[in-house]
């Protein structure tokens, strides 16, 4: 397997947070085309329709036509926002993105607002990245206005693009891109009922588009080398790359950029393995909320939109997240089930109370206090959960606990019968 | 543990800049950043009296203050250790070692998670969830700090060295 550098930059380079060594490595070309006025918005636009990009921040929504949906030649402000909140677990190559490679976004953020017209632009950082990614991106950000790349009236053309840093103060929702427009409001990240989207009716109520860091990070290299180009790098509706966070179980866990559509075997190789001689049991091939895959399920599966989802599952973010044969599925999928628990905004019922039930009742199950029987009901509380909330928060909830029990549902029934068993013999040693 | 009641001028400046980056009329978008800074200045936490600063200072009703402080998990509305420290528990840290590492520091601090030790040096954090930086697990943060691959000796070199 090939690593293929679209939006980290190459390993060998220097320092590559500054501007320098970005524009070096060709950083800015296209966006400094913009300003002279020898690019215009439409361009951009259809090049990155064409391109076949899809939004990487989970799900996989094409980007051009997002875009699209914005308003033309209506009155400013209209908003670009990025989504730099990265918090789905498992995943953790935004945060790579804004230490290693800043001007990448900044410049796929001034060609993106550019090409829907929009002039101000905030990038919404999770507050936990205050110690060192929101520092390199701050200073890149002044790199990038003291050469006259982010301002009013730039160059020949005297564009405007303003771009401001916003950090939250941490909640999983504000990634999803309704709640973290209440939270650029200033407000509790409490998703919003859609339609109206955010391209009609955004922050402040003003048209906006918002897209993940690493979507807007490929922009760039799409504009500069072509939607041809982009789209040859993988298979038919996955162009591009993915940066593949492969952690769990593996020997060298890491962010890996390389082409959708590798061969799940090869990543695995490329991150060492399954960790320590152990055999492959599962893996979750996209964040925390994407469906969880038995090996022999995944081993057959290449990474992009297409094959994962045909296997049951999804892309996701990309995460991918590895577990050994001697790992315990109920105190994953608890694991998992709590992290539901914690982050639900609590504004819709079924999410609200669901979450909580299923933690609560797979702590059950692990403490010898369960039935076989309250599978049915587990699965029977996800089930009431999807698809009845506002947000996608209750359905990432659910399709944990769904796939879990399709997948391992022997392993869950044996869990709780001896857990039962347990439990009983030690209350019979203290009678 | 104790605390200032009133904002320092220098967090009022910094509020003002903040406010600056959004449109007239929008100010409470700065609010997270007001906490943030009121915080900061305040040994980890905000107090009743500093909430009602920043209202003031935004001009909001306190309310729209209240409502942020205890919706985000990096605020603080009770006193607490001077040094936060969170230990990621979720899915990839968990796979490698960090619910041990959080059970080790407990065990180490003499305190649970959500607890602060009596001389009010370290605030372990109520079980964290994921941090991303999923592929240097276990981690664990101090302040703002990121520190990953961590061992539980490490753990213990950590805290030793906050004051």
């Amino acid at each position: 397997m090939d690593l293929v550098h679209v939006c980290m930059p190459p390993p060998d380079a220097e320092r590559p947070w500054r501007l320098e060594s970005y524009e070096g490595r060709g950083g800015y070309r296209v966006w400094r085309k913009v300003l002279a006025g020898e690019l215009d918005a439409g361009q951009v636009l259809e090049t990155v329709k064409a391109s076949g990009l899809r939004g990487r921040g989970g799900a996989g929504f094409p980007t051009g036509l997002k875009w699209s949906f914005m308003p033309r030649d209506c009155e400013q402000p209209t908003y670009l926002v990025c989504n730099s909140d990265e918090s789905e677990p498992g995943t953790c190559h935004d945060r790579d993105i804004l230490r290693y490679n800043p001007h990448v976004l900044i410049e796929g953020m001034a060609l993106s607002a550019f090409a829907m017209g929009a002039t101000v632009s905030y990038n919404y950082i999770r507050g936990e990245f205050l110690g060192e990614p929101v520092p390199r991106f701050l200073d890149a950000l002044d790199e990038a206005r003291a050469a006259g790349l982010i301002g009013r009236g730039l160059g020949a053309a005297g564009i405007d693009f303003e771009l401001h840093p916003f950090a939250g103060a941490g909640a999983y929702i504000c990634g999803e891109e309704t709640g973290l427009l209440e939270s650029l409001e200033g407000k509790p990240g409490k998703p919003r009922f859609k339609p109206p989207f955010p391209a009609q009716s955004g922050l402040y109520g003003r048209p906006t588009t918002v897209n993940n860091t690493q979507t807007l990070a490929c922009v760039p290299a799409i504009v500069e080398k072509g939607a041809e180009w982009f789209k040859s790098l993988g298979p038919p509706n996955s162009a591009g790359t993915m940066i593949y966070s492969v952690s769990g179980h593996v020997e060298r866990p890491g962010n890996y950029e390389a082409p959708l559509g590798v061969s799940f075997n090869d990543l695995l190789e490329h991150a060492g393995g399954v960790w320590k001689g152990r055999k492959l049991k599962a893996v979750i091939p996209g964040g925390s909320s994407v469906p969880v895959l038995p090996a022999a399920i995944i081993r057959e599966c290449t990474m992009d939109y297409d094959s994962l989802s045909e296997a049951g599952s999804a892309l996701g973010t990309g995460a991918m997240i590895v577990m050994d044969d001697r790992t315990c599925m109920v105190s994953v999928l608890r694991r998992i089930a709590r992290f539901y628990y914690a982050e639900s905004c609590g504004q819709c019922t079924p999410c609200r109370e669901g979450t909580g039930w299923l933690y609560r009742m797979l702590t059950r199950m692990l403490e010898g206090r369960a039935r076989v029987s309250d599978l049915d009901l587990l699965l029977s509380v996800a089930n009431n959960i999807e698809g009845h909330t506002i947000c996608a928060l209750g359905d990432a909830a659910a399709w944990p606990v769904q796939s879990f029990l399709k997948h391992f549902r022997g392993e869950f029934e044996e869990k709780i019968r001896s857990s039962r068993a347990f439990a009983r013999q030690r209350e019979a040693a203290y009678a | 543990m104790s605390g200032n009641s009133s904002l320092p001028d220098a967090a009022r400046d910094a509020i003002r800049e903040s406010a600056a980056r959004f449109p007239s009329g929008r100010q409470r978008s700065a609010v997270l950043d007001a906490l943030r800074l009121a915080q900061d200045g305040n040994g980890g936490w905000l107090s009743v009296e500093l909430m009602d600063a920043v209202a003031e200072e935004l001009a909001l009703p306190p309310i729209q203050v209240y409502e942020v402080a205890t919706f985000y998990s990096m605020f603080e509305v009770r006193p607490v250790g001077r040094h936060c420290v969170s230990v990621c528990t979720n899915i990839s840290c968990w796979l490698r070692g960090g619910r041990e590492l959080l059970k080790h520091l407990e065990s180490r601090l003499g305190i649970s998670a959500g607890e602060s030790t009596v001389d009010g040096r370290i605030f372990l954090k109520e079980e964290e969830e994921c941090l991303a930086a999923c592929t240097g697990a276990p981690m664990m943060m101090v302040g703002h700090r990121y520190h990953e691959n961590v061992t539980p000796d490490e753990a213990d070199r950590i805290v030793e060295r906050l004051r």
